[in-house]
């Protein structure tokens, strides 16, 4: 790994509400570093800290010490539209990502982002959304005039994911995309994520509550513990390892069993 | 009633209809399109008609309405910099720049409450002098009023499907997903309310010179008024295309006016209209809710007398 790492968090932290009685601090010297093209599951129990992890990698709020620099640039400072240029991110909600009263089309006239402010969509670039539409495999490519609100959670997932990721961002955020969503169209999601991911070759953290696929996806797996990083495995290591052993882990690590009855039930 | 009555009530409604309809078109940008109720709207409307008959007053009837547009531009800045760059709620930034207005359009006017442009040259008398012994005579307001409606539709139909109206349209609709496409809502929201509030203002600046006179009290209500014909629009063409839509927002327009000039000859009196502007907007918006509700209500109406039965 002689090349710098496209994502580094340094000594980050980050208190709520600080000094009134609801002050809670979350991070207190958080240390990442993302390499390129790494794909990581991320999981731990509710409150650890996962998502809002993202939220600072995004700019939703910004960190009261430390440093974030993506791919060489420090962004410590440079607000969340600025960062959503270079950082793709899908949240649990399958409606936060796009537009309900907006065509599929207008939806992703959007996400290209193309020309000036003044610039309408072209003939060449509707043609090209009508392609990757295809790729999902849903059928969306004929109902581009259709306004997104008419779609199921699953299917506007998948048009999010492809939206998301329309430029290939630098840095990919999956926030539990598929947790909302029945487990055949979860999958289906999952499976179109894999492919985007290798296809574009991109750098990609998803949380993920299914402790099994955290294992099977990805070449690296973070657990989370209030606002630590409890456990980072990869490689040779992430290989040979089992549900079991991630549990007995935990354990050790957060002195305490793991009580996330949502976690347990999908190992 | 006379036949000619009845028409020229028709086509006074008309008039009417189509100069608040850019009023309307301007709500129908900020709020359905922008999800913001801009409540400076008042004050810009009289910012409008006060801005443009000094102007014209001051010999230049032509300038008086793009005077009166960059006026509103001004007005909807102020009003979307407190709402985005000061962290104050949308509806109180709109009330602030409307009380704040009131002053303003007095200090427009000269210190009084009324400018008269009986004897000042207007974009309607210029066209009643030039249409004169023309067929064209008789319909001299309506082209003025139509033509602006026109030209504000077209507009909207060409800007709304550009990246910036995308981007508007998505501000109204999800402003995270226009965030994660980035761009910024703090923008778009200020690019919305600034030409909402210049389509307002030239509503108000063609009223002052159709009345021959700008008061201060020329916009109060109006943005009842216009909200309500707003939302009767949306019952004929609510949804479809974004002209479609348009159209029915100035269809909305014209049917209140008529529906007032028509309450008027069955000896409504004129202090009413805010009332009934008020009372239609209350079921425009409050009665879909409350059809919602309704099967809700006889349901325990009906359980709570089995309920008593049992019991």
């Amino acid at each position: 790994m002689a090349e710098h790492p496209i994502l580094s968090l340094k000594g980050v932290c980050k208190t709520f509400n600080p000094g009134t009685v609801n002050a809670k601090q979350v991070f207190d010297g958080l240390d990442l570093e993302v390499n390129k093209g790494e794909f990581i599951t991320i999981i731990g129990a509710n409150g650890a800290g996962k998502s809002t992890l993202f939220n600072a990698i995004c700019g939703s709020f910004y960190v009261d010490k430390g440093r974030i620099e993506l791919d060489g640039r420090d962004i410590t400072y440079i607000p969340d539209h600025q960062r959503s240029r270079t950082i793709g991110r899908l949240f649990q909600d399958p409606m936060r990502g796009s537009a309900p009263g907006m065509t599929i089309e207008e939806n992703m006239a959007l996400a290209a982002g193309r020309g000036g402010w003044l610039s309408s969509v072209s003939r060449a670039d509707k043609e090209e959304f009508k392609q990757r539409l295809m790729l999902l495999d849903m059928g969306l490519e004929k109902r581009m005039k259709q306004p997104v609100g008419l779609l199921s959670g699953g299917q506007r997932q998948a048009l999010t994911l492809l939206m998301a990721t329309f430029n290939p961002p630098k840095l990919l955020l999956l926030d539990e995309h598929t947790a909302a969503l029945d487990p055949g169209t979860a999958e289906k999601v999952l499976n179109i994520t894999r492919q985007v991911v290798e296809e574009n070759n991109l750098t990609c953290m998803m949380i993920t509550h299914n402790m099994q696929s955290a294992l099977e996806l990805g070449t690296r797996t973070l657990m989370m513990h209030n606002g630590h990083i409890i456990l980072d495995v990869r490689g040779e290591e992430r290989a040979r390892m089992t549900v079991e052993d991630l549990l007995e882990r935990f354990r050790e690590n957060a002195g305490r069993a793991l009580d996330n009855d949502r976690m347990l039930l999908n190992t | 009633m006379t036949i000619s009555a009845i028409l020229s009530l028709g086509q006074t409604s008309l008039e009417l209809g189509l100069i608040e309809a850019l009023t309307v078109l301007a709500l129908f940008l900020s709020y359905s399109m922008l999800n913001v109720c801009d409540l400076s709207t008042d004050g810009c409307f009289t910012l409008g008609a006060a801005v443009g008959a000094v102007v014209a007053v001051a010999g230049h009837p032509y300038l008086s309405l793009p005077a009166a547009m960059l006026a509103g531009v001004v007005s909807g800045f102020v009003t979307a910099l407190l709402q985005t760059r000061m962290g104050i709620n949308s509806l109180l930034a709109g009330i602030i720049v409307n009380t704040a207005l009131f002053s303003i359009n007095i200090a427009v006017m000269g210190g009084a409450s009324l400018v008269n442009l009986n004897r000042a040259d207007t974009v309607f008398s210029i066209l009643n002098k030039l249409t004169k012994g023309t067929v064209w005579h008789d319909y001299y307001k309506l082209l003025i009023a139509g033509a602006a409606v026109v030209l504000v539709i077209v507009f909207l139909r060409f800007f709304l499907q550009t990246k910036l109206g995308l981007s508007i349209r998505a501000t109204g609709d999800n402003p995270d997903m226009v965030r994660s496409s980035s761009i910024n809502p703090a923008f778009t929201t200020m690019v919305g309310l600034c030409i909402s509030n210049s389509f307002t203002a030239l509503s108000g600046c063609l009223l002052a010179q159709y009345n021959k006179m700008a008061n201060i009290d020329i916009g109060s209500g109006i943005v009842t008024i216009a909200l309500a014909s707003l939302l009767m629009g949306g019952v004929f063409l609510g949804r479809g295309g974004i002209v479609k839509r348009a159209i029915g927002a100035v269809l909305g327009s014209v049917l209140f006016q008529l529906v007032y000039a028509i309450a008027l000859r069955f000896n409504m009196p004129t202090f009413m209209l805010k009332a009934v502007s008020a009372v239609i907007i209350i079921f425009a918006i409050g009665g879909p809710y409350m059809k919602k509700q309704l099967p809700l209500l006889v349901r325990r109406m009906n359980a709570m007398k089995g309920g008593r039965n049992h019991g």
